[in-house]
């Protein structure tokens, strides 16, 4: 094994420990000295003591989905040492804490074995039970610098950004980075052939989560009501939205907020919420996961119907009930598109990576506001909470949002009467009023049967009517949600279609497989409802992979549903197990299904 | 829900308030509940005490969920904006719609099942925040639109139409909303519009949550013999224990009241409540006498009404969360959007 930027590092720790300060730094050394990298944090529903990991992918070519093997195990953990020493690559390098001897039972022919005495190091320079054990990770990425030949000055200058207003952390996290390298340095034979140079691949890129970019966007997007109910992986979003707002969004003279959070009692609660802001006329949206969209069901089916506009962040995680909370998937497509009794539909974004987390959320606020309607914005455990390598968020300064049909103080003056559900226009899109804007404008919100005047209705024909008119709305929401993103070659007959946080291992698949003389065509879907983009893909298509993380083919049944594709041209491929897809994944089922091909 | 508009015939005579309208211009479509229902009533006292109070129709929002109390606000003030929610919700629709734009006055309007059964936890929470609003159970101990199922209000021994007689506790919405901290809490009956008028309309002022449990007797389903939320059975147990008189702002007290038993409360907007007590011993700003004297009524079998606490000095949900005093929803975008520079140098924190 020899590679330069080609490395996977894997942190095997117990969470509460404090690793994921010192993995952070790891990672953002690599990246700034300008080598791609990939992080991806596991780690279980718990607060302290149990196992997690932390995975460093450097990716020269700068891929953006999880590996498939491991070279370098820093194994933290006794709980799970013998687990990880197996997880590691053959030719791969298992480093532990030799404080205390290992069994002679667990070992591999095929690895080196580093043994750094990190513990004992750690009790003789540092004082304090909690500081010995934060200094023993930051430790452990002084070992990895002396062997990848990470920079020390460029980790010097992170220690000191991250604690400028703390002069002794940095003394001390530095001492415990120079215990780490100097062992390695004495020790063993650094740097391994599996090193690390510094490339320029990483100008105007930034390392953030998706959470965290979403949170920066409906702060952009204008959103003053922020309402939810705290749920994994959801949790982070707020938490970003929150901190930007107290930046961003203080009053200078009066210090007040220009923006409200309610931490509602539940996810009922927290889309009531929303629905009562943007009724009146503020931006508003709701963060959750899977089980706060079960509970939202009736409330989103109401916005429908009575059409009032919301943002909805399902960050999914794995399902079915409370599953496994700190595990990623795809789960929601189906529940989402149709939440609630009754005819309902809704519009779904699918952002694949926390770039698009950022912009989408704006663009959700515009949709939500044009179309009178809930909008839910389909990110995932991995896009929210893992960092992402992306590139520098961009903003517009001429833009502006997208109200809508509401109408102001002047329109209404100037008209005989108004009625809330008229189509004036033929597009399904009636104009709204808000409240304490005119006397004339008040009509009144319901989910009951009403008529296009807005009056209560029980009649048959006057009922359908509106549902009817719903759907010419939904062939105006189909002409403007986001279009797909599409790669197509005219030799390729056969594709994948997929969505979300598979890009990234379907890019990498796409590239390994023309290795492999295997063509394909891709086409990421962006938006529910499907517009024709995404069917003239699919017609141009004899085969189509339709890839996804979910078990039941969600994504492939919707385009059955919606965009009325041929069942028998979908094939389905599948990940479901919790973990994030990689290229691995890809390239086997897409070859399998080639092999099948060629034996039929 | 009622379609039909009510024929607009106004007398010249009629008295008009300061904004220039009648009290039917406060009226709303024809109400579609059984006659003789005491929701109606309770929909006349609302509009006579927002036509008292000088309301601009259109800063006025109604508020309900589900149920045939929350039917009502389409039967008052046609030119206010309705939000008719789901069931048990309307507490968490008023918070965003509060949260949005803080200059509306905000008047809810459920039920016991309403708030009691399906709502209990969002009815609790919206005491929690005490947001700024007048909460109006309409109170009737029974599920009228799926024909007369006991409601979480009814008392033990209270009869159906037909079936046995309840056995199960009553919820008491009042004494759960001192325990929960509401800042404003009165009882009255939908037969004495002269004590509920007053009280609608310091529900209205009053800076936080006001409650206000409204015994308002279902003439359908349960106002027989033997149930506790009759006509007949409210009106012979009925306790006036204070009354109050609003007094707008600017507005000097008048009234002549006996030594001891009057007690004035200045609202936030300068109004007067001025309390009249008929029971002396009484003090309704005493969060801990409210809730004795309260469980002993119940142990006595005695329906209590009128003012029953008060904290007129309580931070509402906006006062507690820090917000600017301009409603969010009429902020400028460019106030809001921290624009490209800002964005460009926060790029930095990411690297």
């Amino acid at each position: 094994m020899s590679e330069i930027n080609d490395v996977v590092i894997k942190i095997a720790t117990v969470n509460g420990t404090g690793s994921a300060s010192a993995n952070g730094l790891l990672m953002k050394a690599i990246f700034r000295m300008g080598v791609p990298v990939v992080g991806k944090n596991y780690f279980p529903s718990n607060i302290q003591g149990l196992p997690t990991w932390y995975e460093v992918r450097v990716t020269k070519d700068g891929f953006q989905s999880r590996s498939d093997r491991v070279d370098v195990m820093v194994a933290m953990n006794s709980q799970t040492y013998s687990r990880d020493m197996n997880e590691l690559a053959s030719g791969g390098w298992l480093i532990y804490d030799s404080t205390w001897p290992r069994s002679r039972l667990l070992n591999r022919e095929d690895i080196t074995v580093l043994g750094v005495p990190l513990s004992k190091m750690c009790n003789e320079h540092f004082d304090g039970a909690r500081a010995r054990i934060l200094m023993k990770n930051i430790a452990y990425v002084g070992v990895l610098a002396a062997l990848l030949e990470i920079d020390l000055v460029v980790i010097t200058k992170l220690l000191e950004e991250t604690f400028a207003s703390k002069k002794l952390l940095v003394a001390s996290n530095i001492e415990a980075i120079r215990l780490g390298y100097d062992y390695a340095k004495e020790n063993f034979s650094c740097p391994l052939p599996v090193k690390i140079e510094p490339m320029d691949k990483t100008k105007d890129h930034i390392i953030i989560d998706g959470n965290t970019a979403a949170g920066l966007g409906c702060v952009y997007a204008g959103a003053t009501v922020g309402a939810w109910y705290p749920i994994t992986p959801s949790t982070s979003l707020m938490d970003a939205y929150k901190s930007f707002c107290k930046q961003y969004r203080m009053d200078s003279d009066t210090g007040g907020k220009k923006f409200c959070i309610v931490q509602a009692e539940d996810e009922l609660a927290a889309i009531g919420v929303v629905l009562g802001a943007t009724w009146n006329g503020a931006r508003a949206f709701t963060p959750t996961s899977g089980p706060g969209i079960s509970l939202m069901g009736e409330f989103i089916g109401f916005a429908y119907y009575a059409e009032v506009p919301a943002v909805i962040f399902d960050v999914q995680r794995t399902g079915p009930s409370t599953g496994m909370p700190t595990r990623t998937q795809q789960c929601d497509f189906l529940t989402c598109a149709y939440s609630s009794h009754g005819d309902t539909k809704h519009v779904l974004m699918f952002p694949a990576n926390p770039e698009e987390c950022f912009y989408m959320a704006v663009k959700a606020f515009d949709l939500a506001d044009s179309l009178q309607t809930p909008v839910l914005v389909l990110s995932d455990l991995d896009i929210g909470m893992n960092d992402w390598m992306c590139p520098d968020l961009k903003w517009d300064d001429d833009y502006q949002p997208d109200k809508g049909k509401v109408l102001t103080a002047e329109d209404l003056d100037s008209m005989e009467t108004f009625h809330r559900y008229l189509d004036s226009d033929g597009d399904g899109i009636p104009y709204r009023t808000l409240p304490g804007e005119h006397p004339k404008g008040s009509y009144f919100t319901r989910g009951s049967g009403h008529n296009r005047y807005g009056g209560y209705t029980e009649d048959s024909a006057e009922y359908q009517e509106v549902v009817d008119r719903l759907l010419v709305k939904w062939e105006t929401a189909r002409s403007i949600v986001p279009r797909p993103a599409i790669e197509y070659s005219k030799f390729n007959s056969t594709a994948i279609l997929s969505v979300g946080s598979c890009d990234g291992a379907v890019k990498e698949a796409l590239i390994r497989l023309k290795e492999k003389s295997i063509g394909l065509n891709y086409c990421r879907v962006k938006a529910f409802p499907f517009n024709d983009d995404v069917k003239d893909f699919i017609d141009k298509h004899e085969r189509i992979y339709v890839i996804e993380q979910n078990r039941d083919a969600q994504l492939r049944s919707l385009l059955i549903l919606d965009a009325e594709v041929n069942p028998e041209k979908l094939v389905a491929l599948l990940h479901y197990d919790g973990m994030s897809i990689n290229a691995k994944f890809v390239i086997q089922k897409v070859e399998e299904e080639v092999a099948k091909g060629r034996a039929a | 829900m009622s379609y039909n508009p009510r024929p607009k015939i106004t007398h010249p005579k009629l008295p008009k308030n300061k904004r220039g309208l009648t009290a039917r211009d406060y009226e709303g479509t024809v109400s579609t509940l059984c006659a003789g229902c005491g929701h109606d009533s309770i929909t006349a006292a609302i509009i006579q005490a927002v036509f008292e109070l000088d309301l601009e129709p259109h800063m006025l929002a109604k508020m309900s969920g589900i149920g045939c109390s929350s039917k009502t606000p389409a039967y008052f003030v046609s030119q206010s904006h309705g939000f008719n929610s789901v069931h048990g919700r309307m507490p968490s629709v008023t918070t965003g719609a509060n949260a949005a734009n803080r200059d509306l006055t905000y008047i809810g309007v459920s039920g016991d099942g309403d708030s009691l059964s399906i709502g209990m936890g969002q009815f609790a929470h919206v005491i929690r925040r005490n947001l700024d609003m007048c909460y109006i159970i309409e109170n009737n101990g029974v599920y009228g639109l799926t024909k007369g199922q006991y409601s979480a209000s009814a008392d033990v021994g209270s009869t159906g139409k037909k079936g046995p007689a309840n056995r199960q506790m009553p919820i008491d919405p009042v004494s759960t909303a001192i325990g929960l901290g509401a800042t404003y809490i009165a009882r009255s009956f939908s037969g004495d519009k002269q004590q509920l008028v007053p009280l609608i309309k310091g529900a209205l002022t009053h800076k936080g949550f006001s409650l206000l449990d409204v015994i308002s007797p279902c003439v359908t389903f349960n106002d027989h013999e033997g149930s506790t939320k009759s006509y007949a059975h409210t009106r012979q147990f009925y306790q006036h224990v204070i009354d109050a008189d609003f007094i707008p702002p600017a507005e000097e007290i008048k009234a002549a009241y006996d030594e001891g038993s009057a007690m004035p409360v200045e609202m936030h907007d300068g109004s007067k409540i001025v309390f009249r007590k008929v029971n002396k011993e009484y003090d309704p700003t005493s969060r801990a006498a409210a809730f004795s004297f309260l469980r002993d009524s119940v142990n006595a079998g005695e329906i209590i009404t009128g003012l029953l606490y008060i904290d007129a000095e309580s931070s509402d949900m906006h006062d507690l969360s820090g917000s600017v005093d301009t409603p969010l929803s009429k902020i400028p975008y460019e106030e809001l959007n921290p624009g490209k520079a800002t964005l460009e140098k926060l790029m930095d924190r990411y690297r």
